[in-house]
């Protein structure tokens, strides 16, 4: 069991929350030129690192917020969890 | 290669069975060959396999961090099956059931293989509309399958909850007679033995760090023990593929995930085909053995761990209770976990890269065990040939790139959904 702190709630256990995948993924400025290998960038293509990686959850019987959490996915440590908008 | 047979059976009780020849030997990595498969899975043990037998092409190694099989082809629930509906899944899979049926005498190894059927449960009429288009389908490109309702299913489970006060009642199913099980070890086994006979050197405890690229051309390959110079290299390596991808500099469309399963305790003969639950993810079939073989969804969030977390068992076996309330009663004997290359679009990835000489095979998702021979098959083609068959012609890289994916569950990118 992951117990994963909500930077809104503090401490819960995994069952709360709902995975939301790589936190690293920007979607392309789209009043700009997108590129194909952008879009597939944005899409489709994903490193999955084995060890540290910034994902996003969401607190979806907590308080519903989304949050960004740094976790080992070797040893699912958790090194570190921020509110959406901040930076990991 | 000495033939198993009941007469070299009999042959070899006389002195206790301690002089049969090993079953492959184990081999030092050479300095040079003409191809390297890079893990020791279900699919590079077939592909060296078919690259002997089909090709011709021997001076093979097969490079294997760990041990033959130690990887999701010893960790699998062995469902065979080629129940899709679209076309090149569809033909792919009939393709290796084809060779399944045929793997036993083919390999001179008994792989067990059980066509004992699989039956997908549908909960509604409206599951039942899209099981029949489906079922269509498939006969449409030779695969039987047939729809059951209610009462047929109970005929053939009637363990199953039919009590009229159920969450998710059941309305029928669709099955595929020819559908079944068989061995996973002995799969594994069968390959390699047949590889080794033939000439392919399979060197286990031997991890890949790296490529030798130069002029986007591949020129070796560096291991735990040594280079090796090689100009062609398969990459079969399931759940690690993203992390050889990275060596590569190659970002793809899979992400790495953790499946589990469990069996229970063995009890007497009880379910005599595969099962799937249609109101979520949960599937059951029992072993020779007697334990009941179970798995479902995956723990949900990208993992290498190789073992598995509670919340998701514990969630699987809750559907597997309400479809078949007397499993509460089991005690359980064991779980585990494998990493799981998730693709996109949850298709399997057979094709030629960007790189000369580098080909990959990887996005097995969850049925990458019943692909074995259709992928080692295909596979070998595509690396003698340098150019894909019309069977894994579908199975593209760039399809992503395209748009032409191969959704057939119409799920999209959440591979922790799919
Ligand atoms: C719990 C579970 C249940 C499943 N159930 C089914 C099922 O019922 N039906 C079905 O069709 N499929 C099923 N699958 C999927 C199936 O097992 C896989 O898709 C398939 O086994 C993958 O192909 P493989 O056998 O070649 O992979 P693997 O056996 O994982 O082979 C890959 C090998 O590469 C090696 N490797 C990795 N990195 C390196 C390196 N750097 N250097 C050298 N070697 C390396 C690994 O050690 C490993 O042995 C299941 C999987 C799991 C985990
Ligand atoms: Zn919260």
């Amino acid at each position: 069991m992951l117990n994963i702190k909500c930077p809104h709630c503090g401490m819960r256990s995994q069952n709360e929350f709902s995975y939301g995948g790589d936190a690293t993924i920007k979607r392309p400025e789209l009043n700009k030129e997108v590129s194909d290998q952008d879009w597939d960038n944005f899409v489709y293509n994903r490193k999955s690192l084995r060890g540290k990686h910034k994902e996003l959850w969401q607190h979806i019987s907590g308080c519903r917020q989304w949050i960004k959490v740094e976790r080992d996915t070797a040893t699912h440590e958790i090194f570190k969890t921020v509110k959406a908008h901040e930076d990991i | 290669m000495q033939k198993y047979s009941i007469f070299n059976l009999i042959k070899n009780a006389f002195s206790g069975h301690q002089k049969w020849d090993l079953a492959w030997k184990d081999a030092t990595p050479k300095k040079k060959y003409d191809v390297v498969i890079i893990g020791g899975g279900g699919h590079g043990l077939a592909t060296a396999y078919y690259l002997a037998k089909e090709h011709n092409i021997t001076n093979v190694a097969i490079i294997e961090k760990g041990w033959l099989g130690g990887g999701n082809m010893g960790r699998n629930t062995t469902i065979i099956r080629s129940n899709y509906m679209h076309d090149d899944n569809a033909l792919f899979s009939e393709f290796g059931m084809d060779l399944w049926r045929k793997m036993s005498q083919d390999l001179n190894y008994n792989v067990m293989f059980s066509p004992r059927g699989i039956i997908n449960l549908a909960h509604s009429d409206a599951q039942m509309n899209v099981f029949a288009r489906r079922g269509n389908s498939m006969r449409l490109n030779g695969i039987d399958a047939v729809l059951l309702n209610r009462e047929e299913v109970k005929e053939i489970i009637p363990m199953a909850d039919f009590s009229d006060n159920v969450r998710f009642p059941i309305f029928g199913g669709l099955m595929q007679p020819s559908a079944g099980t068989a061995r996973h070890d002995a799969v594994a086994w069968g390959y390699a033995r047949q590889a080794d006979s033939m000439g392919v050197d399979i060197i286990q405890n031997c991890e890949v760090t790296g490529f030798d690229v130069v002029g986007g051309k591949i020129q070796g390959v560096r291991t735990s023990r040594g280079d090796i110079k090689v100009k062609k290299i398969g990459l079969c390596v399931a759940g690690s593929t993203n992390i050889l991808a990275e060596k590569l500099n190659m970002t793809i469309p899979v992400e790495t995930h953790l499946l589990q399963a469990c069996v229970t305790e063995p009890v007497k003969p009880v379910l005599d085909s595969v099962v799937t639950f249609g109101a979520g993810h949960f599937y059951i079939s029992q072993s020779d053995k007697g334990e009941m073989v179970m798995g479902g969804d995956l723990d949900g969030y990208n993992s290498y761990a190789q073992r598995g977390n509670l919340p998701t068992l514990q969630h699987v076996l809750t559907e597997g209770i309400a479809m078949m309330p007397f499993l509460s009663k089991l005690k359980m004997l064991r779980t585990w976990g494998g990493i799981m290359d998730m693709s996109m679009d949850g298709s399997p990835i057979i094709d030629k890269t960007h790189i000369e000489g580098l080909y990959l095979n990887c996005g097995w998702c969850y049925g990458g065990f019943k692909a074995t021979p259709a992928s080692g098959w295909t596979f070998a083609h595509t690396i003698a040939q340098d150019r894909v068959h019309k069977l894994n012609e579908g199975y593209s890289l760039s399809r992503f790139n395209t748009g032409h994916l191969l959704d057939e569950k119409g799920l999209g990118t959440k591979t922790w959904i799919s």
